[in-house]
């Protein structure tokens, strides 16, 4: 018999009814909540007179439509104020644990699970966020879900769902000082398209993803669905048994013992088969910038903007052609040339504290050009902005001229004041660069913080290393 | 879940095919935080002669009053009827939750959009397809003679008009069951809640961190 998968453990763990050729019915560990995609789901608890199965089992924190500015004053625009006020009286009403949007605790919601221990490996994990790939780092089977099924685990901590089959990518060799797992999760992305994980759950391994850090597995797991995929994963070792140690809502005593005892267990076995293997070297890998409006239109910063007429077929040929109208960019032209506007850097793709520990070394000492309009860094939560705080990264920032902002998920998404304006260029930490993501007839250029802060610094695109 | 079982009531009219989801729920209305509370918002710009925003007070708005769900006795009907391609457009569940609001729970059509087909069976609304001759004589007698009721019998698969008239329909048996027995995606999950607590005592003793709520 061949061994298992990660994947292939994770899911047999959680079957509470095998598939009869349909869905198959599995449980759900946790579930955690936000503003946008929650109301619906707590008002059809509340019509069918239904309570949440286990209160314990959810988490809820407001991040999309919060300000990052001063917060007292509460909520300026009515229908953001709205949703947010809603989402507390949700929980408050059903008896859901809420980091509210003055909670020291608050944050990006994929930020906020890792950091609490609420994530735990060997979890099932749903949010109705995509990015909830991110959780896979510790060992969990993570997905996003939609509005209905938010309502379906609330009630019944189950969902109906399909095996998806299994994909590995191995990253193997050491990075190069100042290459981040931001760049090897955009070269992923550049080598297999956003369509390439489709289907599939995929694992990331190899001896660069066991030298990472949790943090940056996390960033690698996050943008796993810009690769296609649901869910990303990545087996235990001693850095996830480390990291889960004397967290929030990590077991304690005894029980943590016991756990860590099945947690050694989610790896996948040496003789397992996947259905997919992309093995790729990152020991030569140079800093990635997307040029494109999708993720998978990634080049190096030494590269040039690609000449449609390369593109390898003409569906390729006609979306990079939109692209560079869109983006406004001509083929040929040096990336490290490319002006930007405004600089990003956070997001549940890049907002924790080594993220900003990674843009600091590079802001410290020196100016944010003239031609920056807004240099924005918005900590993914209430505790990476205290340690930022506590290591003087804040003063770092503000001496250089960025704005220190407080947590939520900001200019990655647009929904509250934090936007590009119409033709605006924005380097960016976070994890989509589709037309109008971060505003209308905004242009992104997803990068890693050590990428955007050099961006910041020079005014244009700029390996980090030669500042 | 609401079950679905027989009842009598008054058929709406809209003579159109193509009609879209953003005409039966226009996306202004999309920014609610509910799933109810769409029914004064149903067909919004066909049924007002101003622009509706979300919120608003729709008691005084100006009527439009020719349009059909301004009229008596159609204005308590619960019966649509219309032509091809109903539901076309965006995926917005948003306008079954308008219909079902508005008391509408049947829509006999000559065809359904896939995606609104799928999410009227997720509300407890039942679309029915008939062959576009008996769609056009209930539009001929509704012409013709005025407003009239229709009896819809999910059991039988029959619709019965005033004269005696019959109509049968198909549809999916599993969808048919949970219709009758007022199944939702969650009360289905529930039926195996004997399962659920199976699993969650057995998961509870194996990895009890997980379960801190569920320990005796």
């Amino acid at each position: 018999m061949t061994g298992k998968t990660l994947y292939d453990k994770l899911w047999n763990q959680h079957l509470v009814r095998d598939a009869d050729g349909g869905d198959a019915l599995i449980y759900i560990d946790r579930q955690l909540l936000h503003e946008v995609t929650s109301p619906q789901a707590f008002a059809g608890l509340r019509d069918a007179k239904r309570v949440p199965r286990r209160l314990a089992a959810n988490l809820a924190v407001a991040d999309h439509n919060v300000p990052t500015t001063d917060r007292s004053a509460g909520i300026d625009d009515p229908i953001a104020r709205l949703q947010v006020e809603t989402l507390d009286r949700n929980c408050v009403e059903f008896g859901i644990t809420e980091f509210n949007m003055t909670d020291p605790r608050q944050g990006i919601v994929h930020v906020v699970g890792p950091e609490q221990g609420v994530t735990q490996p060997g979890m099932t994990i749903v949010c109705g966020d995509s990015h909830t790939a991110t959780h896979g780092a510790l060992g969990a089977l993570a997905f996003g879900i939609g509005t209905s099924e938010v309502e379906h685990v609330l009630a019944t901590q189950c969902l109906m769902a399909r095996k998806m089959k299994n994909m590995r990518i191995v990253l193997n060799g050491a990075l190069a000082e100042g290459i981040a797992s931001k760049d090897m999760i955009l070269a992923v992305i550049g080598e297999i398209g956003t369509s390439g994980g489709t289907g599939y759950t995929i694992e990331f391994a190899g001896s660069a993803v066991e030298n990472a850090s949790m943090e940056a597995r996390m960033t690698l797991c996050n943008m796993a669905i810009e690769a296609g995929a649901r869910a990303g994963i990545i087996a235990v070792d001693q850095k996830t048994v480390d990291y889960l140690r004397g967290r929030a809502y990590s077991p304690r005593g005894d029980q943590f013992d016991l756990a860590v005892k099945a947690w050694r267990e989610l790896i996948s076995d040496h003789d397992a088969v996947f259905d997919a293997e992309h093995v790729i070297d990152v020991s030569d890998l140079r800093p990635q910038v997307t040029w494109g409006t999708s993720p998978e239109m990634v080049a190096s910063v030494d590269d040039v903007i690609p000449d449609p007429a390369d593109a390898p077929d003409e569906g390729k040929r006609e979306g990079w052609s939109r692209a560079l109208d869109y983006m406004a960019l001509e083929p040929g032209t040096q990336i490290g040339s490319i002006e930007v506007d405004k600089v990003f850097i956070g997001a549940c793709t890049n907002g924790r504290i080594e993220d900003l520990r990674a843009a600091a070394s590079i802001a410290r000492g020196r100016c944010v050009a003239p031609n920056i309009k807004q240099a924005l860094v918005v900590p993914g939560s209430g505790l990476v902005k205290k340690q930022a705080e506590d290591e003087g990264l804040d003063q770092i920032f503000i001496d250089a001229g960025f704005e220190w902002r407080e947590p939520g998920c900001s200019m990655c998404l647009a929904m509250n004041a934090d936007r590009l304006e119409p033709g605006e260029r924005c380097a960016a930490t976070s994890n989509r660069n589709f037309e109008g993501r971060q505003g209308y007839g905004g242009r992104t250029h997803l990068v890693s913080p050590a990428m955007a802060a050099a961006a910041a610094i020079a005014g244009h695109f700029a390996d980090p290393n030669k500042l | 879940m609401k079950k679905f079982i027989k009842y009598t009531g008054v058929v709406i009219p809209i003579n159109r095919d193509n009609i879209d989801t953003d005409a039966i729920i226009p996306k202004q209305f999309l920014k609610s935080v509910d799933k109810s509370g769409f029914g004064d918002n149903l067909f919004d710009a066909w049924r007002y002669e101003d622009q509706g925003e979300p919120g608003a007070d729709c008691s005084n708005r100006p009527l439009n009053k020719e349009f059909v769900l301004n009229r008596k006795p159609y204005r308590d009907g619960s019966l649509l009827l219309a032509r091809e391609n109903f539901g076309c457009g965006s995926s917005r569940e948003h306008a079954v939750w308008a219909l079902r609001d508005f008391g509408i729970r049947t829509v006999i059509a000559a065809s359904f959009a896939d995606i609104f087909h799928n999410n009227c069976f997720k509300n407890g609304v039942l679309p029915i397809a008939l062959p576009l001759a008996d769609i056009e004589w209930l539009f001929a007698r509704d012409d013709e003679q005025g407003a009239f009721s229709m009896e819809i019998d999910l059991e039988r698969q029959a619709l019965t008009s005033e004269d005696g008239n019959v109509y049968r329909f198909e549809i999916d048996e599993f969808k048919k069951h949970c219709l009758i027995e007022g199944l939702d995606d969650i009360g289905l999950t529930l039926q195996h809640e004997s399962d659920i607590n199976a699993y969650e005592a057995r998961r509870a003793k194996e990895t009890p961190w997980l379960f801190p709520d569920l320990q005796l």
